[in-house]
């Protein structure tokens, strides 16, 4: 589908700025590698809600350690200063912690979103900010469904804080800093479609134990974290009222129709203006 | 005052141009008038206002949180702002291509005022960037957002000024005295305005197209897909009632700027506009409707936003229209100047609505504006006030063209 846009846009060459994007466009489909996307499933009836992944997590991106405590019911939202937390929810199955994260979605509307492409969907599969092209409009903040891109408000040089897969530890060929320090082995690292197979298999073999859903199979058009747990998502703090299509496509009637009007409208402008010329030139002949 | 002016320039002709300049950025009448008054402690209070939120960050002096990321900066000054400058494209397209002549006195005020609302609403964007010096990235750089609407909002508010800039040129030929330069720059107005005018729909539309990813965060009876189409057609008529209400202001204000043809020739105007905006407003309503049972948003109206939604549609858009026509039909020009009032106020309300009060309005803690953020909107606002006044003292956009410029 991004292809496709992209495609779109090609053709409407706005202000001659297209020339350049097409030219760059063309070269990246030519040398196209198959990468499949990476991501993390979350088992939440592993997780014990140690909170040690919090603080690998600070500890990997030199933030600060998390300091208020974990209160059953109290949800603690991930900040400029947490990319990840730990909430503990009270459910029908009892006491459930849930990891709450950037989801890494498929197709990204913070993504999309971007004007300067700082926010980034790389082809291993994490979502990652580029600070060098952010003009920080938030316009990432406005469009993302799970609330997740945070601002430092209070910051002269302010930067986007958000869960960015351990981008730089993959690219080494480690896992994530979470994925790696977990001692009871609740978040899995791998392809999208190996997790989706474990998180199937996991359900089967053990369907007392787990809702029969995968969330983040499909919400928002798939998402590279994947989520299993004992009780329904709605009790576990997600969204359900969330779209199962890809939120980029909200926006696609309105950007596929600007190439439209961009031609039909001056032509139907100049038509106007040459038959209303004709007129008084009419006039003034008789 | 004009005869006036039209020997300075004569003079000026065979001085230097530079010494002409100085004298023009000279201050020309009383400064001690109540707007002065006013004005000059808010600009002096916002503009250090908006040195500590560069010095400190946005959190300083803005409420915003991490929920609501955008709030009065984008809310008001520039999706409200842009709405009521989109007169300027409604105008040129009734004077250059349906050739309305009538309107063609008021033509270049309007885009004036359309011009410099762009320059600083869109320009007060730039206050809202938390990392405004990457701002030249999508414009110049390798980092093409193409899939985002606001790259398109973005190039679009550019281009727009330029050919709002290219539409105004005339008038800053005429004020230097510039015959030749006149003469290549009106040739250039058809095509500003072609082009300015098809910018404009898909910016105004744009506009609104930005919170169609906001899907689950705009209270239901605010979003749509439909958003950017509503906001182009109420662009129409909030354009259109800034122009009636700004008139009402220059003609008192700078009366004796304005030839006696031209203040008779006044109040047609006013009424033509007036039966256009009851126009678009009776059609603006009837997309609402169409959205509101196509969306079946029956269970929504019974609740408190509810009531807010039918203010917004009745109270706001509805009563106002009835007043634009009555207004038109017994030619009462107090009648269509409160009807400009109560659609600009409509308009103010529905761009917030969907902006900042229907934003999030199930979250638990709400954004409410910081005091500091009005102030520094408001010294927007007066600094673009202050640089319309300076124009309109100085070059033919109320007064008429110099003899020289007529005859060609």
């Amino acid at each position: 589908m991004r292809t496709d846009r992209r495609n779109f846009f090609r053709i409407m060459g706005m202000a001659g700025v297209t020339l350049a994007v097409g030219r760059s466009m063309s070269g990246a489909e030519s040398k196209k590698e198959i990468t499949e996307f990476r991501g993390v499933l979350y088992d939440s009836t592993k997780c014990a809600g140690c909170r040690q992944c919090e603080i690998s997590c600070a500890d990997a991106h030199n933030l600060p350690h998390p300091t208020d405590d974990l209160v059953t019911g109290v949800v603690r939202k991930t900040s400029e200063t947490q990319r990840t937390v730990i909430n503990m929810y009270a459910t029908s199955k009892g006491e459930v912690p849930v990891k709450k994260q950037c989801m890494h979605c498929n197709e990204p509307a913070c993504a999309a979103a971007c004007l300067t492409q700082a926010m980034h969907k790389t082809k291993e599969g994490p979502v990652i900010w580029r600070g060098d092209k952010c003009m920080g409009c938030r316009y990432c903040m406005v469009s993302c469904p799970f609330d997740i891109p945070k601002f430092e408000y209070h910051s002269a040089n302010p930067k986007i804080q958000k869960c960015d897969l351990c981008y730089d530890r993959i690219m080494d060929g480690k896992v994530p800093a979470c994925v790696e320090t977990c001692p009871a082995n609740a978040v899995t690292f791998g392809t999208r479609r190996e997790l989706l197979r474990e998180a199937r298999k996991r359900i089967i073999e053990n369907p007392d134990n787990y809702v029969d859903q995968i969330y983040g199979e499909n919400v928002a058009g798939g998402t590279g974290y994947l989520y299993i747990g004992p009780a329904p998502f709605n009790e576990l703090g997600f969204n359900t009222k969330l779209q199962e299509s890809s939120y980029p496509a909200l926006t696609k009637g309105f950007l596929y129709s600007v190439p439209v009007v961009f031609v039909l409208l001056p032509s139907l402008l100049l038509g106007i203006h040459e038959s209303t010329k004709e007129k008084e030139n009419k006039e003034e002949n008789e | 005052m004009n005869n006036s002016t039209l020997s300075i320039q004569k003079e000026n002709e065979g001085r230097s141009t530079i010494k002409f300049l100085i004298d023009e950025f000279k201050p020309k009448g009383k400064w001690l008038t109540p707007f002065n008054i006013i004005s000059i402690p808010v600009i002096i209070l916002g503009l250090i206002l908006i040195a500590i939120r560069f010095a400190k960050g946005i959190g300083s002096v803005t409420n915003l949180t991490q929920e609501v990321p955008w709030g009065l900066w984008i809310g008001f000054d520039v999706v409200t702002g842009v709405a009521f400058a989109g007169g300027a494209y409604v105008l040129t397209f009734m004077v250059y291509i349906l050739k309305m002549d009538k309107y063609h006195s008021i033509v270049r005020i309007t885009v004036l005022n359309g011009f410099l609302a762009y320059v600083f609403y869109a320009g007060a964007l730039l206050l809202d960037l938390g990392r405004p010096w990457n701002v030249i990235n999508p414009i110049i750089g390798n980092n093409f957002g193409t899939s985002s609407v606001l790259f398109l909002v973005a190039w679009h508010f550019l281009l727009y000024m330029m050919a709002e800039l290219i539409e105004f040129s005339p008038a800053i030929a005429e004020w230097l005295g510039a015959r030749r330069a006149r003469k290549i720059l009106s040739g250039m107005t058809i095509a500003a305005v072609i082009f300015g005018i098809t910018l404009s729909t898909l910016h105004q539309s744009g506009l609104g197209a930005l919170y169609l990813m906001a899907k689950e965060k705009i209270h239901p009876l605010w979003y749509s897909g439909f958003i950017p189409i509503l906001f182009l057609v109420s662009s129409v008529f909030a354009g259109l009632s800034m122009v009636i209400f700004e008139g009402s202001i220059s003609h008192k204000v700078f009366f004796n700027q304005i030839s006696e043809k031209n203040h008779k020739s006044h109040n047609t105007i006013v009424h033509g506009l007036s039966k256009i905006c009851a126009g678009v407003m009776f059609a603006y309503l009837f997309l609402q409707l169409l959205v509101f049972i196509h969306g079946k948003r029956w269970e929504y109206l019974n609740t408190p936003m509810g009531y807010w939604y039918l203010t917004e549609m009745i109270g706001f858009v509805a009563c106002p229209m009835i007043l634009f026509f009555y207004g038109y039909r017994r030619r009462n020009i107090l009648m269509i100047r409160i009807a400009a009032i109560v659609t600009m106020v409509g308009i103010i309300i529905n761009r917030l609505n969907v902006t900042v009060i229907g934003f999030r309005w199930d979250s638990a803690s709400h954004y409410v504006p910081s005091w500091m953020e009005f102030v520094v909107t408001l010294t927007v606002i007066f600094i673009e006030i202050w640089v319309f006044r300076w124009v309109i003292n100085r070059m033919p956009v109320l007064r008429d063209s110099p003899s020289w410029a007529k005859e060609e």
